[in-house]
């Protein structure tokens, strides 16, 4: 338990995917105008991670993985070279697979998620966790914790540089550093903040 | 005429239409794989490759998707490509492609690439997209050279593991600077250069989205 909650932490603010990895930053800059906006994508990319993370951690250690398919009788087989292209397929078809099941299940959240369940297929944070999934070699379990803490971490910094630039907006600012220049200085001293966890050992 | 075009396809994304100060792509993998000059070229040659050939074959074969499930198929087609890189790095450049981690693979969700296939390529012709390919990664490499040479220059007082300016660890003169070699000195040289390359090219600036309103005089004394 101590292990999973200590995982958990370091994948929230010690190695967090924004601010740490620069992952996930193209949309982290270009939909943290509004704090409402900034949230529903938050939420949307914690739901993906927490259900992409876990099914590729599947499908790599029974299918792709060294030897993985001696379940079948081919022993010597090695498919970890399809692995990116599993990955994004896999991404792709949950995020679509979602869309459908919120679309009939849930309606409320499925309209309040609305374009960005779409987006969440190209941003770089949800590849980037399976990739450190594979690359850590977690287990199943770890994988679900993994993939939650990391959403959870990109929610909490997207959400935070919105409410920064929220305010940002009423400050005069030099001309050339306006809009997206002052928004990558912003992000570097948040960056800088969270450096600050890089300390704590768990 | 086509020779012209085909000069402005290639070297208008460089400084004009920069993907990552003006378009805002493909930052992501941008700024982890900055902190030396080495590691930042390989990753350069592996963007442009797998922006020009995926530019390439997705316009070839442009006429023949639908449009419901185009973006399916160039995701394929990026990451066959990205597939490729990984391999060819993994089996030449084993190092490096050590130091690269997962950044090779996160070149498939790099929106540079996925932007220019479907915002260019779907709509002209194979050489015109291939070049444009090209350009927009040399675009990437130029931003991305720009952070490593400073990064590397005053973080670790060397150019491409050159000792340029000798440390005071190994009995130098220079104190090197670590901050630069962590991931927030990414964003703010990032920021300046932004803010360099507008004060250039003044028409690369935002409108403000609030105006002040003029001091009273009253209400300041």
């Amino acid at each position: 338990m101590e292990h999973y909650i200590s995982l958990i932490l370091k994948a929230i603010f010690v190695e967090n995917m924004a601010l740490a990895f620069f992952l996930g930053m193209c949309t982290f800059l270009a939909i943290s105008k509004k704090i409402e906006a900034a949230l529903g994508l938050g939420i949307a990319v914690v739901v993906v991670l927490t259900v992409t993370v876990p099914v590729n951690n599947l499908l790599y250690n029974t299918i792709l993985r060294e030897g993985a398919l001696e379940w079948a009788g081919l022993p010597n087989v090695d498919l970890s070279f399809l692995g990116l292209l599993t990955y994004i397929g896999v991404i792709a078809a949950i995020v679509q697979i979602m869309e459908m099941v919120l679309d009939k299940y849930i309606p409320a959240l499925y309209a309040a998620l609305g374009v960005f369940l779409p987006l969440i297929t190209v941003n770089c944070a949800i590849l980037g966790a399976s990739l450190f999934m594979v690359e850590r070699d977690y287990t199943f379990g770890e994988s679900l914790v993994y993939g939650f803490g990391a959403g959870v971490g990109w929610a909490l910094a997207i959400v935070a540089l919105a409410g920064i630039r929220e305010k940002l907006k009423y400050s005069d600012v030099p001309e050339g550093l306006r809009g997206l220049g002052i928004t990558f200085i912003t992000v570097g001293l948040m960056s800088l903040g969270f450096m600050s966890f890089s300390g704590i050992s768990l | 005429m086509a020779g012209a075009s085909a000069k402005q396809v290639l070297f208008e994304p460089i400084f004009s239409n920069n993907p990552i100060a003006l378009q805002i792509l493909g930052i992501c993998s941008a700024l982890a794989v900055t902190t030396s000059m080495s590691v930042t070229i390989v990753m350069c040659l592996a963007v442009i490759a797998v922006t020009a050939f995926s530019n390439l074959a997705v316009s070839l074969v442009r006429m023949q998707i639908p449009g419901s499930i185009r973006i399916i198929v160039q995701m394929t087609i990026i990451a066959s490509l990205v597939i490729v890189v990984d391999q060819l790095l993994k089996a030449y450049a084993y190092e490096i492609s050590k130091q690269l981690s997962v950044f090779v693979g996160l070149i498939i969700t790099n929106c540079i690439v996925m932007g220019r296939a479907e915002g260019f390529a779907m709509n002209n012709g194979p050489w015109l997209s291939f070049l444009d390919g090209i350009g927009n990664g040399l675009g990437y490499s130029v931003m991305l050279l720009f952070v490593a040479f400073f990064r590397e220059l005053l973080g670790a007082g060397s150019l491409f593991g050159f000792a340029l300016m000798p440390t005071v660890n190994e009995g130098g003169w220079y104190v090197p600077n670590g901050l630069l070699l962590l991931p927030p000195s990414a964003f703010f040289i990032i920021g300046l250069a932004i803010w360099a390359l507008r004060a250039w090219k003044p028409e690369q600036v935002e409108a403000p989205e609030y105006k002040m309103s003029r001091h009273k005089a009253k209400e300041a004394f």
